[in-house]
């Protein structure tokens, strides 16, 4: 039989505030266990959550990004359960009312085409702690400094058909909450966790089959394995005229392999209430528009725009539309006298690469958009070569002058004097007899290794295309 | 000296006619020899009261006096109070000591008073006569084998045994009213929202109230002045100016219009409590004021509303007390649920571990609609019907409870006749409206109270009335014999 992969995706994205959801403590990542947890974090007897505005905004973004309406009423409720990194025995979380209700991403997929992917709903709620196990003997410790810590939970519809569709939606999403700045997207520090609905059914039946839910998958590439995993173990039960338990399974990234964490049955009746404690949530129409009006462009606007506007091609506008800084940066260093396209190159290039090598982002960069405009300039009007070019770009990244004062300390202006060139080409040719006859004897390769050696000889500062020009003429008699 | 009212004491302070040290000695004197018949002590902090006493004379003598330089003070055991063990009146936090102070006891502190210690109370403010402590019944001052009311039964004995000028206390469903009403106090639940809980450990979240338990409607206003306003750190709180609550006192009550629920006079009142109300209805006559019959139509449902969302808050309120970070937890657990099931099973007593049962119940899957959904749809029914009718009147008048004080172990394998005790006070906590109990009468020994329910956060009308109503009796200056 033929069988359809139906997914939907529940994923946590943990909101870049400085403070806890509901308490002052810091959010910051790998603090000593428990040095950041309050009062509040740690349940003492008689403490009360006071919500964090900067959540409400951070979801009103999300929920605007994301075609979807916003609730101008919500409320907090309470999911109640044990568990010791639960110091409440309940998590403050949305239940009834969520912030964000019904809308879509649209998710460009390999072949190019696009597909729109519903979202059910996205609601605020608190993280909880951790438990550490193996840390003493006997027992287990708890560290609560994650424990409040805010998350946006962004529900998808059972929408995606594959996992390649479940992986463009994820990377859409992923690449979106950090550009709008509401999560950092760290999935090695648990800042975008993602758990996965699976199910099969007989292509062409309407019906959802049974699902299964798969959790702690933190990066893409595990996300992928574990849905490839649950699709053949899925199709292996059906084949066999088995019937799938929805259940709760958990992703083994060292074996590659996942297992039955808790059936339907056992799962908790998490007796949700409202959260007497809070007061119901109220957006008004203003503060929605608000916050509209400041929206950024979306990167998917962005990328339309880059490519009409400037000519770049898909992938350069995907780069630079894809991270609201460098697609600043990339705005503000063109110049009519430099094309969008070496713009483009550099930033996709050189500059991303030292950035990359030197892990600063590009806000960081020692190199700021107008410096870089010097020495595009300088590449434009022929002042000097690329490869001189990267020797002055590595100069400036180590705060050495500008493009010009560079160019000029190192002598680097490039050589246009077709006779000067010709000297340096005949004494190159003269140097290499072997590989000369070699060249006319058909090895039309050996052409690069005569550019180089004439480059070397004119340290870089040799037209390249004149040298070519040049050598070509004269090793054809 | 301890039938002396808060204003009096004051004004002694002031004269250097005593000092605050010697106040508070006489105080702590008193509740070593006599809280043996009351136990309405949980902790006394002799040494704590006597340094703050100290500071206080220092205060006096430098002329900077505050709202309450220098007065003792005693306070319910469910405000959490940096330093001094804080226990809820139960074993599962006999060892707790809160690493923060309440906004109330902060607020207590800042206006310069002295806390003689914490008071006995129902097992986290559950119970109405002090007998679900783990700590032991409260006793009444009035009658040893009654109970004091409850849930803040330590602290009306203390003050009406005179081992406290005044008290704090908090009403869920009448945790203050009641009580007062047993004890001959003036007590005043303030309307939700008007004094902070933060720090004061939960019982039902959307009903807990705090406020002050006083000889006289003058020393509860004193205390509405330092305990009222608005704190960033409950967001229910309402931020909303504190007016001057004894600014007002002495209006004339001339003209007001007070309205009697007919449905709060129904057969099965007690005849002395409906004889003692009508006869405050005569003096309230005198002093001007017009009655008029009124409706609150869904009164009826409110115990049953009540006794849905109350413990379905408290079970989700005491989930934290798991023995996992603080309190009590079991010797040797074997496991995770085996510390869950023995620390809560060991810690909590018989009638939290009921409300626990109930509320968590209520709020399960396949009875969340037909029990908490509908309980809340009632609240709404019962808020309306007093928002109605305080559009025709200024101020409601009730009897506080159906009896006088009950004898102690009356009521305890009842709990159905425990909850009606209630029954006069629950509505108001439904509805957030503040309430008052003050003194009108006694039957056989026992006093008998009144209730006054003013409009939202018109606590300043109710105390007026009490006031006025108090220059013109003498119910509120009687003390216990041999006190």
């Amino acid at each position: 039989m033929q069988w359809e992969t139906v997914i939907g995706l529940e994923v946590h994205a943990q909101l870049s505030t400085k403070s806890k959801i509901f308490s002052p403590a810091a959010t910051e990542y790998g603090a000593e266990p428990n040095t950041q947890a309050c009062n509040i974090d740690l349940a003492m007897p008689g403490v009360l959550p006071v919500l964090n505005k900067a959540v409400v905004e951070m979801a009103v973004k999300f929920g605007l990004a994301a075609n979807a309406k916003i609730a101008e009423y919500s409320e907090f409720s309470r999911k109640n359960y044990f568990y010791p990194d639960l110091p409440k025995g309940y998590q403050i979380s949305q239940f009834e009312l969520p912030i964000v209700g019904p809308g879509f991403l649209d998710v460009e997929l390999k072949d190019g085409s696009v597909k729109r992917i519903g979202i059910t709903r996205a609601h605020l709620e608190e993280d909880a702690g951790k438990s550490l196990h193996g840390a003493m003997p006997h027992s287990s410790g708890i560290d609560l400094n994650r424990a409040g810590t805010p998350l946006l939970e962004i529900v998808s519809e059972p929408d995606m058909r594959s996992a390649e569709e479940a992986i463009a939606y994820l990377k859409t999403l992923h690449n979106l909450v950090r550009y709008l700045g509401i999560c950092d997207g760290n999935m090695q520090e648990g800042s975008f966790r993602c758990d996965v609905n699976v199910s099969l059914r007989p292509v062409g039946q309407k019906e959802f089959g049974t699902r299964t839910e798969t959790k702690n998958l933190n990066s893409f590439r595990f996300i992928e394995r574990a849905i490839f995993g649950e699709v053949e173990r899925q199709k292996e039960i059906l084949e066999n005229g088995g019937k799938i338990t929805q259940e709760t399974r958990l992703y083994d990234s060292d074996l590659d392999e996942s297992r039955s964490m808790r059936s339907k049955e056992e799962a908790n009746d998490y007796r949700y209430f409202p959260d007497p404690d809070l007061l119901p949530l109220e957006i008004s129409t203003n503060v929605i528009e608000k916050i509209k009006q400041e929206m950024p462009e979306l990167p998917w606007e962005k990328r339309k725009r880059f490519q009409e506007q400037y000519g770049l091609s898909a992938y350069d506008a995907t780069i630079l539309a894809n991270d609201l800084h460098i697609g600043a940066y990339f705005e503000k260093l063109l110049d009519d006298n430099i094309s969008p396209k070496l713009a483009a190159n550099w930033i996709n290039g050189d500059l991303a690469a030292f950035l990359n090598k030197h892990n600063l982002t590009i806000n960081a960069s020692p190199i700021t958009p107008d410096a870089l405009r010097a020495l595009l300039i300088r590449i434009a009007d022929q002042t000097i070569s690329s490869s001189a070019a990267k020797t002055v770009f590595e100069a400036m990244w180590n705060q050495e002058g500008t493009a010009d004062e560079i160019i000029e300390i190192k002598g680097l202006k490039q050589i246009t004097d077709s006779s000067a060139i010709e000297k340096i080409v005949d004494e190159v040719i003269a140097a290499n007899p072997a590989q000369v006859a070699d060249y006319r004897a058909g090895k039309d390769k050996l052409i690069a290794f005569f550019v180089g050696q004439v480059m070397k000889a004119s340290k870089g500062k040799a037209n390249p295309d004149q040298v070519n020009q040049l050598l070509k003429e004269k090793l054809k008699n | 000296m301890h039938n002396k009212t808060i204003s009096q004491l004051q004004t002694e302070l002031k004269n250097k006619k005593i000092s605050s040290v010697e106040l508070t000695q006489y105080y702590l004197k008193r509740i070593e020899t006599l809280d043996k018949n009351y136990n309405s002590f949980i902790t006394v902090c002799a040494e704590h009261a006597l340094k703050q006493a100290k500071s206080a004379d220092t205060d006096i003598a430098a002329g900077k006096i505050n709202l309450l330089t220098g007065i003792p003070i005693a306070q319910k055991d469910i405000f959490c109070t940096a330093g001094i063990k804080t226990t809820c009146g139960s074993k599962i936090l006999d060892n707790f000591i809160a690493p923060y102070e309440s906004t109330v006891t902060q607020k207590f502190l800042a206006a310069g008073s002295v806390m003689l210690g914490k008071t006995n109370m129902d097992e986290f403010a559950m119970g109405s006569s002090n007998e679900t402590s783990f700590y032991g019944p409260v006793k009444n001052p009035w009658n040893l084998a009654c109970t004091p009311g409850g849930s803040s039964g330590g602290s009306a004995a203390a003050v009406a045994a005179g081992l406290a000028p005044a008290a704090t206390g908090t009403d869920t469903g009448g945790s203050i009213r009641q009580p007062a009403a047993l004890c001959n106090l003036t007590g005043l639940k303030p309307t939700y929202g008007r004094v902070s809980r933060y720090g004061m450990i939960a019982f039902a979240s959307s009903l807990d109230q705090a406020g002050p338990l006083a000889k006289t409607a003058e020393d509860a206003a004193i205390l509405m002045n330092v305990i009222s306003g608005y704190d960033a750190k409950d967001s229910t709180c309402v931020n909303r100016d504190v007016p001057d609550y004894t600014a007002d006192l002495n209006k004339k009550i001339a003209g007001l219009t007070i309205g009697l629920p007919k449905e709060y006079f129904i057969a099965g009142l007690d005849p002395a409590v409906e004889k003692a109300v009508q006869t405050t209805i005569t003096e309230l006559k005198k002093l001007g004021c017009n009655f008029k019959e009124i409706s609150l139509p869904h009164t009826e449902l409110a115990a049953s509303a009540y006794y849905v969302i109350a413990p379905a808050e408290c079970s989700s309120n005491l989930a934290r007390f798991d023995g996992v970070r603080y309190g009590y937890r079991c010797e040797n657990p074997v496991n995770l649920i085996d510390l869950y099931e023995r620390s809560r099973a060991e810690g909590f007593g018989s009638e939290v571990k009921r409300r626990i049962l109930v509320g968590t119940y209520v709020l399960s899957a396949g009875y969340f609609d037909a029990y908490y959904r509908k309980a809340q749809r009632v609240r709404r029914l019962i808020r309306d019907d007093f928002v109605n009718a305080l559009k025709e009147v200024d101020v409601i008048l009730t009897p506080s409870t159906p009896t006088p004080a009950f004898k102690i172990g009356e009521k305890l394998q009842d709990p159905v006749a425990m909850y009606l005790s209630d029954v006069f006070t629950i509505a108001v906590n439904l509805a957030g409206l503040p309430g008052l109990s003050m003194p009108c009468g006694f039957d056989k020994g026992l006093p008998i109270g009144v209730q006054l329910i003013g409009n939202y956060f018109d606590e300043a009308r109710i105390l007026n009335v009490a006031h006025q109503y108090q220059q013109v009796t003498n119910w509120h200056n009687k003390s216990p014999e041999n006190i």
